[in-house]
């Protein structure tokens, strides 16, 4: 095996082995950062000694031994971590080494799905900021180099680097422990955890920066992570939603961009080249969702609407009307501006563009949209359905200015050069 | 990136021993728990199934039935999985316990995971456009029933 190829099989063994390693090793030392750089040593190990001794024939095996034999030193040396897992009444085996690999897995397996779980609610613990939340969970949970996420984020390696050591600083600080939240904190916590997985799979399916419209590593990662959550709690209704929301999205990924790179608006996708499969995985786990709660969260409300598009064959087809109801459902469970101009354009669409200009119109005055370059996009496509171009071209210029993506600024500044100047 | 992972061999007359079915489940389970799995399916031995060979010379077709030799090259069984790269599709194929499949017999066999990389029709020089639109009918069809 040549040196290059053991690298890449390395990576591989990390990307898959990452999660539980250093999972594993927080449950013995009570201490997600150094529970990550216990695992940064394991791997550094295997780097240096596959590429001549060739890749062992259990590696994840192999990992967590070298793991947690330099776990044993780090707690006979540090005072704060022999407490902690004192307190805890965990009994290392100091002997380490000569353990076998059954021996090792037998220890760390029993609990590492729960660790697992106490990883991604402290990855995602609320006194982390959030570009901080989505490089731990990135890198803890979804096994991505620190590279990885610069290259998916386009900010340098330094600063990825950076924010994690910051992370790991203020969970300490903060003495979070490693534990899963009490009950009573636990459907905030959970909240949290979703909206970091969604957040990335959002900076994938829409970029808001950046060259590219849509970047499918990124929402691949995010599916990932959201499918392993489902594994974790079972019987949490949202974490289907939530699955079910990003596989219907994921589904029109390739859709979602022209020949030249440009995005395309949902109803003018083809819709032949919405991913089949992954719609069905999004209908199936919908499916989970409803079968578990009473009443469906707001992930398992937005993979409904994106239902309605995934069951629609050509647009004429769309059920607008439940569209608009279900956006409406939303609201009441998540009142946001934003979700009311989605409204907005079912209504727009159910009942006709007068309906939808009276409720965008509404919203014209609220702060939390002044920025906000999707409001006069919608209220252009309205007026123009109206036959109000010159309005309609106004709004769709000031939307230009407003979006932080490339090609959709090309889009919007394409469509107000085909609407007419006299507003005839 | 989709991976279809190919077990190869073909137990003509037995089936699977529950200890290579327990196996196959704990993996899958894995493939599973790690996110990765979007699909899989068994087949039944090659004694079940048959051939349609086409030869150039006579410019005929005939059908063949099973059960076929060469029971390495034949598939038994697939795993569809998303994963980042080709060594990560590799390492999950070490994972695979085909040797549940071969275990205890006295004579020499190899038990084979094949490695593939699903096709994109856009990835085809050759492919016209009217082609391609066809291909994505045809698919979204599929997917409908």
């Amino acid at each position: 095996m040549t040196t290059v190829d053991a690298h890449r099989t390395v990576e591989a063994v990390w990307r898959i082995e990452a999660p539980r390693l250093i999972a594993g090793l927080a449950g013995l030392v009570r201490d997600v950062g150094a529970a990550e750089e216990l695992a940064q040593d394991a791997l550094v190990a295997a780097l240096e000694q596959w590429p001549s001794e060739g890749v062992p024939s259990n590696p994840g095996a192999w990992l967590m031994a070298v793991g947690k034999r330099r776990a044993v030193d780090l707690i006979r040396r540090d005072q704060r971590l022999r407490r902690k897992t004192a307190e805890l009444g965990r009994e290392l085996e100091i002997s380490g080494g000569d353990r076998t690999e059954a021996e090792y897995d037998a220890v760390v397996s029993d609990e590492i799905e729960d660790d697992l779980l106490r990883l991604a609610f402290v990855s995602c613990h609320p006194v982390l900021t959030t570009e901080a939340r989505v490089a731990l969970t990135l890198r803890l949970l979804g096994g991505l180099t620190t590279d990885e996420i610069a290259r998916a984020f386009l900010v340098s390696e330094a600063t990825v680097a950076q924010r994690i050591v910051r992370a790991k600083r203020a969970l300490a600080d903060a003495k979070v422990p490693f534990e899963a939240p009490e009950p009573a904190e636990r459907p905030a916590r959970l909240a949290s955890v979703l909206e970091v997985i969604y957040l990335i799979f959002n900076e994938g399916y829409a970029a808001t920066a950046g060259d590219d419209w849509v970047r499918p590593t990124l929402c691949e990662e995010a599916l990932r992570v959201g499918r392993v959550l489902v594994g974790l709690m079972p019987a949490e209704p949202e974490v289907h939603g939530l699955v079910a929301l990003m596989e219907v999205q994921a589904s029109r990924l390739r859709a979602r961009v022209g020949a030249d790179g440009q995005p395309v608006r949902l109803l003018d996708q083809d819709r032949r080249r919405w991913d089949r499969l992954l719609i069905r995985r999004g209908l199936a786990a919908l499916e989970r969702a409803a079968a578990l709660g009473e009443t469906a969260g707001p992930y398992a409300v937005q993979a409904a609407i994106a239902a309605c598009h995934a069951r629609a064959r050509t647009p004429g087809e769309t059920d607008w009307a439940r569209i608009a109801i279900l956006y409406a459902a939303l609201a009441r469970l998540t009142p946001s501006p934003v979700v009311e101009l989605n409204r907005a354009v079912a209504l727009g669409m159910a009942l006709g563009p007068r309906a939808g200009l009276e409720l965008v119109d509404q919203l014209v005055d609220d702060p939390a949209l002044k920025a906000y370059h999707l409001l006069p996009s919608v209220r252009g496509d309205l007026l123009a359905r109206l036959g109000r171009e010159a309005e309609a071209k106004a709004e769709f210029e000031r939307a230009a200015t407003l979006t932080r993506n490339a090609r959709e600024r090309e889009l919007l500044l394409g469509r107000a050069a085909e609407m007419a100047e006299d507003g005839s | 990136m989709r991976f279809m992972l190919l077990l190869k061999g073909d137990p003509v007359g037995e089936l699977p021993s529950s200890e290579l079915i327990g196996a196959m489940i704990s993996f899958q389970e894995e493939l599973t728990k790690a996110g990765v799995l979007l699909a899989a399916e068994g087949l039944y031995d090659s004694s079940f199934g048959a051939r349609v060979i086409y030869d150039s010379s006579t410019r005929r077709k005939t059908v063949v039935d099973g059960p076929f030799t060469e029971a390495k090259e034949l598939v038994a069984g697939f795993l569809l999985i998303q994963v980042g790269s080709r060594e990560e599709a590799i390492e999950w194929a070490k994972r695979c316990p085909v040797e549940k499949a071969v275990e205890g017999r006295p004579d020499h066999v190899e038990a084979v995971v094949e490695v593939r990389q699903v096709g994109d029709i856009d990835d085809l020089p050759d492919a016209t456009d009217d082609q391609r639109a066809a291909e994505r009918q045809q698919r979204a069809d599929r997917g409908r029933r």
